[in-house]
């Protein structure tokens, strides 16, 4: 009795607080994950994305909420000069920067932070260069050292960047996180204490949230910037709630203890959507997951049996048992939700027959390779092992032996960079949502000398198109080429692309207007609670 | 005593040098490379691969890595974490406090029922009293903690909603850490609700990592107090018509007792070891649910330090439980000089 009396006051306790606090508009997001940190340019996590650059900063240009169209953000607006080698941006206007505890902005952003935001990534001269360990592995990924010659303040609110190359994913590139705007005024003032790293650990943005409390692997707390640029957010407090495990993540969501959940157990899907508190939201993931052959190594030298091996695989088996039907059977390299992705493009039937009678006429009996399969889970391939193993019994059936290999995740990503492979699977999540980012980045004749291009495949006419939808920025007339690159890609048959994932977000009914970022982010500006 | 106590220390270093050899090369022994981990499936070229190697230390050889790591810790520097760039020894001290607090709930949860429970098995011995009692704590035993936890989750937070699911307070409660255990805290800040929040969420995970400990020491307490009721002394106490009370409580138990504390110092490990389960399940901030992370990416700082020091913190906890012997059986303290 004792016990009831206690749990019951308890429980008021509890819903008094809670009362308290939602007349303020709180809302709980059960993350997946503690952030490495809260300066966005030297980590690559999304995790650590969603609690900084995607909160506590801007970008010069922002994707729009739920899609990959870039608009403008921190720039009011940019231009290309005509030769592609000038992007000018011309700088918005009374954008304040947070105020925090150790910290009030005496200014308004300017030109000043975007210089000391890309010079403390690319310059290794610059004082904050080697503050708090970086390495920029996303600007370095980026290739944005080789690119970016030059960055220059024309006045305080224009900012011209100089190119070496023509590149007209670049304007995507400045959407990304790594290129999230500082405070130079912030990091001056922690420079002059003589500690630098603070400008990292007590972040100072102008994003829509400001951070207010980070506890160590249990909580970040956030508060609504009040003068937010682009109008105060919906909500005044946003707690991160970390809870790394899927099926507490889903009786927390239950329970009320959070309104939304990332990443929830395919297994508990079904009850999610049956459930009537919880709205099950999902859309194509910003990613492919594919089968790449060893084109150097015989005899998928021969396109004819990259086909072949293609018609034998049932993708419909392998949506069905590994993805659980989350996921949806690709013809492209590119994922549906980007701009240029062929419609038209038409996909190798299965047809183990056909197969057959294509080896056959590449004169491959007997065929005898492995399959490598990742030993994670990726967004784009839940169960590697299980997808193995179905394409092991389908090349069985056209007499195509395949022993499936694995290892430790680096020795795999490491081992298949340097072609040890016969075919091998993997994928991609877009970074920019540019076409560039999967074409270039993964079949290009570059990624095949660096190993990127798991096939290593190079195969001149598709890179040149490529090339050539680099070097202009209408977006009509790189459609054209990028399209055309696909019908290429599909004809020789360097992967067999498999699937792209259903991403799923559970969100409790009372939370209104949150949009699935087909980059895997989790944005809460513009989200509201009833 | 004082001989005692310098034999029990001497032999504390070599354990101690034992366990940084472990804890160094133990995940380097792991396939793995953090920096490929880090840029997964972008890749690195291998120039910028290598300077990052040398940026790390990681292009030396290994035992020239060991040296370097002994000589820091020597100064009290147990490195910097590869991915936050934190020191590792304040990484651990801000969790470590949750965990504490964790163990030691589950701790006096295991002494309150296992020790009753475990005394009132051997008193009754052979009774069905006895009989449950030992298949539970055998079933108790050989529980899967996750699976243990998960289950309780579902059934008082899930369904009957008694419980909160996870974490250490409410959320909606703002808790600036001042010593670290979130129950002090919690009154520190004279908010209505915190305390209970903060107990009502102790609950579950202490049941969870208590299940364990509870099962041994009720079954280390029963056999102890049966190999004790058998002696002549307490026959004789019997004989001089002495109360069971009192024969139990201030005869048996006492002699009792010392196996069970042994149990009590070696549980330390099984906690601590339990502790990384439970606390990822109850996505409890603790030093066992940030080593789990660190192994993932191989933060090899992170690891090699952060297992360093729980192991000094059971080296300890064996060597006071060695001295708090010398406390309670004189024989112990004294059998140097014989």
């Amino acid at each position: 009795m004792k016990h009831r009396i206690f749990a019951a006051a308890a429980g008021l306790c509890a819903a008094a607080a809670f009362s308290s606090a939602v007349s303020a508009k709180t809302l709980v997001y059960c993350s997946e994950g503690s952030p490495e940190g809260f300066n966005p340019s030297l980590y690559t996590s999304g995790t650590t994305f969603d609690a900084s650059s995607r909160t506590i900063f801007n970008k010069l240009v922002e994707f729009e909420r739920g899609s990959t169209k870039i608009v403008p953000g921190l720039a009011e607006s940019w231009q290309a000069s005509k030769d592609g080698l000038r992007y000018t941006f011309r700088l918005r206007r009374g954008v304040k920067f947070h105020t925090t505890k150790n910290f009030t902005p005496s200014r308004d952003f300017n030109a000043d932070d975007v210089l000391y935001s890309f010079n403390r990534q690319g310059n290794p001269e610059h004082p904050y260069h080697k503050v708090s360990g970086g390495t920029y592995e996303y600007y370095q990924g980026m290739s944005m050292p080789a690119l970016i010659k030059s960055i220059v303040k024309i006045d305080d609110y224009t900012v011209q960047f100089v190119l070496n190359e023509q590149e007209a994913p670049f304007i995507a590139n400045m959407a990304m996180d790594f290129a999230s705007i500082m405070s130079a005024e912030h990091a001056d003032k922690m420079m002059a204490a003589g500690m630098p790293e603070k400008a990292d650990l007590e972040p100072v943005g102008t994003g829509p949230f400001q951070l207010v409390q980070y506890q160590k692997d249990a909580v970040i707390r956030f508060k609504a910037h009040p003068d937010y640029w682009g109008g105060k957010a919906a909500i005044d407090t946003l707690i991160f709630a970390i809870t790394p495990d899927a099926s507490v993540r889903y009786q927390k969501l239950k329970a009320g203890e959070c309104h939304v959940v990332p990443y929830p157990n395919p297994a508990d899907i079904g009850a999610m959507k049956a459930d009537s508190d919880i709205n099950m939201l999902e859309q194509e993931g910003l990613n492919v997951g594919y089968l790449a052959f060893n084109v150097e190594k015989k005899p998928f030298d021969d396109k004819r049996v990259r086909q072949a091996l293609n018609m034998a695989i049932n993708k419909d088996t392998i949506i069905e048992a590994v993805f659980q039907g989350a996921g949806k059977a690709a013809k492209n390299p590119i994922p549906p939700t980007i701009w240029s992705y062929n419609e038209s493009t038409k996909d190798y039937p299965y047809d183990p027959a056909k197969a057959k009678a294509l080896l056959a006429e590449a004169g491959v009996s007997g065929l005898k390779t492995n399959i490598w399969a990742m030993p994670v889970q990726r967004p784009y391939n839940p169960n590697a092992k299980r997808m193995a193993e179905i394409i092991q019994a389908d090349w069985a059936k056209v007499g195509v032996e395949a022993e499936i290999v694995t290892f430790e995740w680096g020795e795999y990503l490491k081992r298949s960079k340097n072609g040890e492979h016969d075919t091998v699977l993997l994928g991609w999540t877009g970074d920019n949502g540019d076409p560039d980012n999967f074409l270039y980045v993964l079949l290009g004749c570059d990624a095949a000398k660096d190993g990127t291009n798991r096939a290593r495949w190079c195969h001149e006419p598709f890179n040149d198109l490529l090339i050539q939808a680099k070097r202009t920025s209408d977006i009509g007339a790189r459609t054209k080429l990028y399209e055309q690159a696909q019908l290429v890609f599909k004809e020789e048959a360097p992967w067999v692309t498999v699937a792209h994932s259903v991403v799923f977000m559970a969100v409790r009914k009372e939370v209104s207007d949150y949009r699935i970022d087909p980059f895997g982010g989790h944005i809460f500006y513009g989200v509201d609670l009833k | 005593m004082i001989r005692f106590f310098i034999t029990r220390f001497g032999m504390v270093v070599p354990t101690f040098f034992g366990v940084t050899v472990i804890a160094f090369f133990l995940i380097r022994l792991i396939p793995g490379d953090p920096i490929e981990l880090l840029v997964g499936e972008r890749g690195i070229d291998p120039e910028r691969h290598a300077y990052l190697l040398k940026e790390l230390g990681y292009d030396r050889p290994l035992w020239e890595q060991y040296l370097g790591f002994i000589s820091n810790l020597l100064q009290g520097d147990f490195g910097t974490s590869i991915v936050s760039r934190e020191p590792v020894l304040s990484e651990f001290l801000t969790l470590f406090p949750a965990t504490i607090e964790l163990s030691l709930m589950a701790i006096i949860f295991a002494l309150a029922i296992g020790l009753p429970v475990g005394i009132l098995a051997a008193v009754r011995r052979g009774t069905v009293f006895d009989h449950t009692v030992m298949g539970i704590s055998l079933t108790g035993y050989s529980m899967p903690i996750f699976w243990w936890g998960l289950l309780l989750i579902i059934l008082f937070s899930g369904t009957l909603g008694w419980t909160p699911v996870s974490g250490r307070i409410s959320v909606f409660f703002y808790i600036e850490p001042i010593t670290g255990f979130m129950l002090i805290d919690s009154l520190l800040i004279d908010e209505p609700g915190a305390f209970s929040s903060a107990l009502r969420h102790l609950i579950l995970p202490t049941i969870v990592l208590g299940t364990i400990p509870l099962a041994v020491i009720a079954r280390q307490t029963r056999s102890a107090m049966l190999e004790v009721l058998g002696e002549d002394y307490i026959r004789t106490a019997h004989a001089k018509g002495l109360g069971t009370g009192r024969i139990i409580g201030l005869h048996a138990l006492r002699n009792a007792l010392i196996p069970v504390i042994t149990t009590i110092g070696l549980q330390t490990g099984v906690l601590l070891a339990g502790a990384i389960l439970t606390e990822t399940i109850f996505a409890w901030p603790g030093v066992g649910n940030w080593l789990i992370g660190s192994i993932y990416r191989r933060d090899y700082p992170s690891v090699q330090g952060g297992i360093l020091l729980i192991a000094c913190i059971v080296i300890f906890v064996n060597l006071f439980v060695d001295l708090a012997y010398g406390l309670v059986n004189p024989r112990i303290r004294h059998s140097g000089r014989s």
